[in-house]
């Protein structure tokens, strides 16, 4: 039998970093591996995204391994990945962050 | 917290966006909401490619022949006058497109328009490369930002349509990001949330195509029809993985250079001779037979080979879009690509005039949220033009009966009860539920197939019949709880039309009934009553 493989997403969230284990298949995407997450273990774990993988609606921009990428695009990978919202933004929850522009917003 | 307006336009993708802009432009104050960000959610960003309009740039058309076209791709199930406005009102809706700068594509000053299956002439303009929905979104919403009568508010989820005894009077919404309850008084109101195809496990749509707004309308009293009528892309990517790229990709591909669509066996089942000929409902069903036959693809479709190609045609045809393929690990002059059928568009949808009210007075629709310009089958194409045409008819309609209806008093958000509290993963249900309909109510369905499906879409009634207590702030498992009871309402509707239909025709494949009946060249319609939903025909 193969070996499971995994993942691991350690998630900055209001009480601190979370770690989830998630399936790794290749060529999964981050966003994948957040959306498993959501309907596998936690589905309060608040995320922002539209298109899923078109990359057209640029809603899933985060934080990955201290760097700026979009989770539908960045590619799963076996080992320990470090999500943290954008942090040049408000936060909302988890990694939703305002990203509205300020004309567009309710309040 | 309350707000007040004119006009209230539910949805910012292309037909929201175009209705905000023309009740505007007839003297309307607008508010234009969408659960996610203004011009980015729903399905226009995400278009490729093309739009189908009688410009007549590339040869000479009318559109008559473009309503012709429509009409025989529909199967007979279309609403004429529907068909007509799309074809009619589109051209002038492309055309102030244009003049507003969307750059469709060009040769020697004249728009280029390219030979799309289903119709009898070139005549879908595009924005390269793969760019024609991103770029409409992107005309319309500088044009919105330059209106100011017209206020946007992103991240606000509507709820419930508000009702004044018969009369619609606005909508109860939800701030998503802070978890405020917020209810919006309107003179007129304009359902422009799209179609459906979330509830598919296998999909082109975005999060937020779960049928918002055929549930929003089916609870407000407004019908619906032809709900059955579910377009599967019959070339959606399926293997290998790609990043980056929507999976209706191909389309264009097959527009500009052809392509042969190839068996395990590399046959070409659908005598195309490497052409892109085949109507959607008829290459979707040979696909999924292929597939059954065993004769399929190794992930369960077929194979799509541009291997005739040299780099250099393919360069020239989707320049940037090739680095992107290359990125991926595909080399087209080398390797085939798996493509299965994927849910994309809605034919069916809420039932409204020429006009584009509902039966609800103050109550309209606009995009793909309506049903009946496309029948059983959409013509490639037809989707963006019926956007831009039924907005700009919404908009036009919602703002007269504005103008000519007195404002309700507004009131504070009505109290949401408490509830229970959740115990279940919405989220995971969801899934499930994608699942079911993509194996029981897809593209080939059986009486035995609904059925099943129908008894996993009662048994969400526990979860889904009472309140669920909302979390202060934003609560993601809320939000996906509130989609589910959409989702298990619009399924509903979809498979119990669908288990009436006892033939087949266009995307509606019953395998127990082959046959198209004459009989059957009606209409059905879906309403919710005292006793649950209610399909008539």
């Amino acid at each position: 039998m193969k070996p499971e493989r995994k993942a691991t997403l350690r998630i900055k969230r209001a009480e601190g970093y979370q770690s989830f284990e998630v399936p790794f298949e290749p060529g999964q995407t981050l966003l994948d591996g957040l959306r498993w997450i959501r309907a596998h273990a936690d589905p309060g774990l608040a995320i922002r995204y539209s298109c899923i993988n078109a990359n057209a609606c640029k809603e899933c921009m985060l934080r990955l391994d201290g760097e700026t990428v979009y989770a539908c695009t960045e590619r799963l990978a076996e080992r320990e990945m470090t999500v943290e919202p954008l942090p040049n933004k408000k936060l909302v929850r988890d990694l939703v962050t305002e990203i509205a522009p300020p004309d567009e917003r309710l309040l | 917290m309350k707000l007040e307006t004119d006009v209230l336009v539910v949805g910012a993708g292309g037909a929201g966006m175009y209705a905000a802009l023309e009740a505007a432009r007839a003297g309307a104050r607008v508010t234009l909401v969408d659960r996610s960000l203004i011009g980015r959610g729903g399905a226009t960003v995400m278009a490729q490619m093309t739009v189908a309009a009688a410009l007549g740039a590339e040869a000479p058309d009318r559109w008559e022949h473009h309503l012709a076209d429509t009409l025989a791709a529909g199967r007979g199930l279309c609403d004429p006058a529907l068909s007509r406005l799309l074809c009619e009102e589109g051209v002038d809706c492309i055309r102030e497109m244009d003049a507003w700068g969307v750059g469709w594509a060009r040769s020697n000053g004249r728009i280029k328009q390219v030979h799309a299956p289903g119709h009898d002439r070139p005549r879908c303009v595009y924005v390269d490369f793969l760019n024609t929905g991103p770029a409409v979104s992107r005309t319309l919403r500088t044009r919105l930002i330059r209106t100011p009568e017209i206020r946007r508010i992103g991240e606000l989820l509507v709820l419930d349509l508000l009702k004044e005894q018969e009369r619609c009077i606005g909508a109860l919404a939800l701030h998503e990001t802070s978890g405020q309850f917020v209810s919006i008084h309107s003179r007129a109101t304009i359902v422009a949330t799209g179609g459906l195809t979330r509830l598919y496990a296998r999909n082109s749509a975005s999060a937020n195509m779960g049928g918002d707004g055929y549930s929003l309308a089916l609870r407000a009293g407004a019908e619906l029809v032809d709900m059955e009528f579910v377009q599967f892309f019959p070339i959606g990517h399926l293997a290998p993985r790609l990043v980056g790229m929507d999976p209706i990709m191909w389309d264009p591909f097959r527009y500009k250079l052809g392509g042969r669509l190839l068996n395990a066996a590399g046959e070409e089942f659908l005598a195309e001779d490497g052409r892109y000929v085949s109507a959607r409902d008829i290459a979707t069903a040979a696909i999924v037979k292929e597939v059954e036959a065993g004769r399929g693809s190794p992930h369960g479709g077929a194979w799509l080979s541009f291997e005739h190609c040299s780099a250099a045609e393919l360069r020239a045809a989707f320049g940037p879009v090739i680095e992107r393929l290359a990125k991926n690990g595909i080399d087209l002059t080398k390797t085939r690509v798996e493509v299965a059928p994927i849910a994309h568009y809605h034919m069916g949808g809420i039932r409204v005039s020429p006009r584009m009210e509902t039966c609800v007075p103050g109550l309209f629709a606009a995009g793909e949220a309506v049903g009946g310009a496309n029948g059983a089958n959409r013509l490639s194409g037809n989707a963006v033009t019926e956007a831009l045409a039924f907005g700009r008819q919404a908009g036009r309609s919602a703002a007269a009966f504005a103008s000519s209806s007195k404002a309700a008093a507004p009131t504070e958000a009505p109290a949401v009860p408490g509830g229970k509290k959740l115990d279940a993963n919405p989220a995971a249900e969801i899934a499930r539920l994608q699942e079911t309909m993509n194996r029981d109510v897809g593209p080939l369905r059986t009486r035995k197939s609904l059925q099943r499906a129908l008894a996993h879409i009662e048994s969400l009634d526990a979860l889904c019949g009472e309140p669920v207590e909302k979390k202060p702030g934003l609560d993601a498992a809320w939000l996906d709880w509130m989609d589910l009871r959409s989702m298990r309402l619009v399924a509903e509707a979809v498979a119990r039309s669908a288990l009436a239909r006892e033939e087949s025709r266009g995307a509606h494949q019953r395998e127990d009934f082959p046959q198209t009946s004459e009989a059957w060249t009606r209409r059905q319609r879906a309403c919710l009553g005292e006793k649950g939903l209610r399909i008539e025909a």
